[in-house]
């Protein structure tokens, strides 16, 4: 059966460091209208403030430049979740999704990014063409109303 | 003035150095808690860091950093390290990592050294 779209958010952040909490919250306040459980509520807030981390940490290198998001949810209890950057770019997309892979050396960043945002989503669609941009979509089905 | 998003409370108590981070663990805030702690245990030289993460109501795969950094600070100044009472969360992304293998995790009922325990 094919799914609607039923409302839709488009949110444009600069990519500061304090923008991840500011994300994070608009995307689980937009979603929250499905009723999500608290569980799934907080799966969703942990994947988007690792997608918006990745912009300010890797695609600008904390340097300045705009983080885009766009949040649909369907009819079908799916919440589709888009984050872009017009950033460095990812040279090889598949290798980046790799645990513990990272190309920080100071020890403090996990390389575990991807990993959770696997976990804790039902789909990861990540798509960079190098030097132009990085489009990470992240989807959800939530479990159904409980009437 | 932007806000922090954490703070840290901590004590020294009979050789232990005993933090509580208190709010939520990102990125924006992965530095300064980073700095805080080292200059925590630096100054107190315990024997055992005792990281209290009862109080976080959110983490990152940055506060996964947070952690693994604190552990190679303990590990430069010769003390042991631990976690305590990590929140269902926050344990979830722990176990994720697999850093459950190379810290070691302690659940209490209580505080230690409160009126509760004796």
């Amino acid at each position: 059966m094919k799914s609607n779209c039923i409302n839709k958010m488009s949110l444009t952040l600069p990519a500061l460091s304090v923008n991840e909490g500011v994300g994070r919250a608009m995307v689980s306040a937009f979603c929250a209208q499905l009723n999500p459980t608290i569980e799934e509520i907080a799966d969703i807030k942990c994947a988007v403030s690792e997608a918006i981390t990745n912009c300010i940490v890797h695609a600008y290198r904390e340097k300045q430049g705009e983080i885009y998001i766009t949040v649909k949810i369907f009819d079908c209890r799916t919440v589709k979740i888009e984050i872009k950057d017009k950033g460095c770019g990812i040279e090889d997309t598949e290798l980046v999704k790799t645990p513990l892979y990272t190309t920080d050396s100071s020890g403090e960043r996990s390389g575990m990014g991807f990993s959770v945002m696997e976990s804790f989503m039902d789909k990861l669609t990540l798509k960079s063409v190098p030097g132009k941009y990085t489009k990470v979509t992240l989807a959800k089905k939530l479990s159904p109303l409980e009437l | 003035m932007i806000r922090k998003n954490a703070r840290i409370i901590s004590e020294v108590k009979d050789d232990t150095l005993l933090a509580a981070i208190v709010g939520e663990i990102d990125h924006h805030g992965a530095f300064a808690l980073r700095d805080e702690l080292d200059d925590a245990m630096i100054s107190a030289r315990p024997k055992l860091v005792e990281l209290d993460l009862s109080n976080v109501d959110f983490m990152d795969s940055s506060g996964l950093g947070v952690i693994m950094g604190r552990k190679s600070t303990a590990d430069r100044i010769g003390a042991a390290f631990k976690l305590i009472n990590p929140t269902t969360r926050v344990a979830r992304i722990i176990e994720l990592a697999g850093l459950g293998k190379v810290v070691t995790i302690e659940y209490r009922t209580t505080r230690k050294g409160t009126e509760d325990e004796k």
